[in-house]
């Protein structure tokens, strides 16, 4: 089977499955969901039966039809935050490359500044000034993703603004808006969708850690990290509760982590980044 | 080679400064009236006007932040909001006990990641290779909390090898401190190693491609002693980055893993400061975290620069 024009390994189509399982449990979750994910039916933390999957939580809801409603959330979630990093690092990243000059220094600056210190810490200040709620989280990753994409965008760009056909266009007179949408894009896309997975990866980790230490997702809403600090408190009774969303966000990882290792191969990307 | 090192540490004073600007903007100054901010609900009058005494916000930004700044160098960061309790008491031991875990994980960490990451790269392609690229790969998509949880939920309930919460008390001995905190190091140390391990290879294996060794190669020497002796002295920078950028995780971003074990290290305290808004602990955390980050970069820097021979012996 090819894809992007290349033969997909094994691994990766792994990749691909997991994917398209955690997406799929994601989207179709009102069909699929056995039980209404918010209405207690049974015991606090009641084991794994037949009827339920995964057990019940800790006021006794279906696991599993939660995990496929909480899937909407986080990879929901995720799937904004790494969009707005996008759309604002891309732009920012060619405006960087295309004009160079004082533009660009400023930009690169700026990035230097805000990525010398951890982004996690970053988050924390920024939502102790702004408070929790899912607007502030998407925007916080969103705008901090946006400086690492910057980085990789404006890298991208450089190496083929200099290139001849760049060169030709510019040269024919065409306008700075054709020659960034017609010439660089084009060519910049393969390498930033192996990036947009990569830090979709991340983006996804990320909602999932915030939400776990209360700071992101807030009740009644619950997203698979939210659901891991909820029902916590099973695991010193010797009940797995918690490790059901916390598997789910690892599974979704590893996939989306395989499918970008091959994309990565494929472009022969230096690998070992990961902020 | 002097006048670079100057150069770096000037260049890491002023973006602690920076920081620190940034730091104070964010928390005090950006998101509107912080009185009103803080108490949330319970924003009457009285209250709002009680916090704005508290933390002088009838004056003017740029003062409160001049003057917070010159506290923060001379040791006084500010009373917390929550207890009452000057910060400073609040946080030296929440530090200590996060530079204990950090210490602790990089003891174990640091020489067994580079070893295995030099094995691998030894043994390009083989099945041990595979393994680990693999198994690292899983490792580092596993959010902490579920290795965390996995390894108390089966090490610490079902087997009871070892405390599933990581407490420390003052009459405990070294030894069952070390006892205490096993499950959190561990953690730890299967988050950074597959990290640590993946980079130390992918530089040795950079390093490896190079025509010099081709020839070291060619002379026929022994592929460990090519590695050992002719690669690694040259990917000795990277490797170095690649450890401090992990020290730096180990004591800037455990904050889920200690919020796990409920470890009462420095990370879970500006969390718990973040949800209750208790700007000056958060603001001293943040900047102590920017510190030791920077301050790490540094020190990767200097080394990088100590280990490279033609920056030693400048032309």
């Amino acid at each position: 089977m090819k894809l992007f024009g290349s033969r997909i390994t094994f691994v990766a189509a792994i990749g691909v499955l997991i994917v398209l399982a955690c997406a799929g449990g994601a989207v179709f979750a009102p069909w699929i969901a056995p039980y209404d994910p918010n209405l207690p039916m049974g015991g606090r933390w009641d084991p794994p039966s037949p009827e339920h999957w995964l057990g019940l939580d800790q006021i006794g809801r279906d696991m599993f039809s939660r995990i496929l409603y909480g899937g909407r959330i986080s990879i929901g979630l995720a799937l904004l935050a790494t969009s707005l990093a996008f759309v604002v690092g891309i732009i920012a990243g060619f405006a960087g490359a295309v004009f160079g000059g004082w533009i660009d220094i400023a930009l690169s600056r700026i990035a230097d500044i805000i990525l010398s210190i951890p982004i996690l810490m970053s988050a924390l200040i920024i939502i102790s000034g702004f408070g929790t709620s899912t607007t502030v989280l998407v925007l916080t990753i969103g705008f901090l993703y946006a400086v690492l994409v910057f980085r990789v965008a404006r890298a991208v760009a450089m190496n083929i603004a200099v290139l001849d056909y760049v060169e030709v266009a510019r040269l024919r007179g065409e306008g700075l808006m054709w020659v960034i949408l017609r010439e660089i894009l084009p060519n910049a896309l393969p390498p930033l969708a192996a990036e947009f997975g990569l830090r979709f990866c991340f983006a996804f980790l990320f909602v999932a850690a915030l939400s776990f230490l209360g700071l992101g997702v807030q009740p009644p809403e619950a997203d698979w990290g939210s659901m891991v600090k909820e029902s916590a408190l099973a695991i010193p009774a010797g009940i797995a509760a918690p490790l059901y969303p916390a598997a789910a966000i690892a599974l979704m990882t590893i996939g989306v982590n395989l499918v970008v290792d091959w994309l990565l191969s494929i472009y022969s990307r230096p690998q070992g980044e990961n902020a | 080679m002097l006048k670079l090192l100057g150069q770096r540490l000037v260049l890491g004073f002023l973006t602690l400064l920076v920081v620190s600007v940034l730091i104070f903007a964010v928390t005090e100054w950006l998101p509107g009236d912080l009185a009103v901010n803080i108490l949330g609900q319970s924003a009457t009058p009285e209250n709002v006007a009680a916090i704005r005494a508290e933390l002088g916000l009838d004056r003017p930004a740029h003062e409160r932040y001049v003057e917070w700044l010159r506290d923060a160098a001379q040791g006084d960061l500010g009373t917390s909001l929550a207890n009452k309790r000057p910060v400073v008491d609040v946080i030296g031991p929440r530090l200590w006990n996060t530079l204990f875990l950090a210490v602790y994980a990089a003891i174990i960490a640091v020489p067994l990641s580079v070893f295995l990451g030099i094995l691998a790269a030894i043994y390009r392609n083989s099945i041990y290779d595979k393994v680990v690229n693999v198994s690292t790969l899983a490792a580092i998509s596993m959010p902490e909390f579920f290795i965390g949880y996995l390894l108390i939920l089966y090490l610490a309930v079902q087997f009871r090898w070892f405390p599933a919460i990581a407490t420390f008390k003052p009459e405990q001995s070294f030894t069952q401190h070390l006892y205490s905190t096993f499950l959190p190091m561990l953690t730890l140390v299967l988050v950074v190693i597959a990290h640590m391990m993946r980079m130390t290879r992918t530089s040795v294996l950079a390093v490896m491609a190079s025509p010099y060794i081709e020839m070291a190669l060619l002379k026929g020497l022994p592929k460990s002693r090519i590695v050992v002796r002719h690669a690694l002295p040259n990917a000795l920078a990277p490797i170095i980055n690649v450890i401090a950028l992990n020290l730096a995780y180990l004591i800037v971003g455990v904050v889920v893993v200690e919020s796990v074990f409920t470890y009462n290290g420095l990370g879970r305290l500006m969390v718990d400061a973040v949800s209750k808004r208790d700007v000056p602990v958060v603001q001293a955390c943040g900047l102590i975290f920017a510190i030791v980050f920077i301050g790490l970069n540094l020190i990767a820097d200097v080394l990088s620069i100590l280990s490279n021979p033609r920056l030693r012996h400048p032309r």
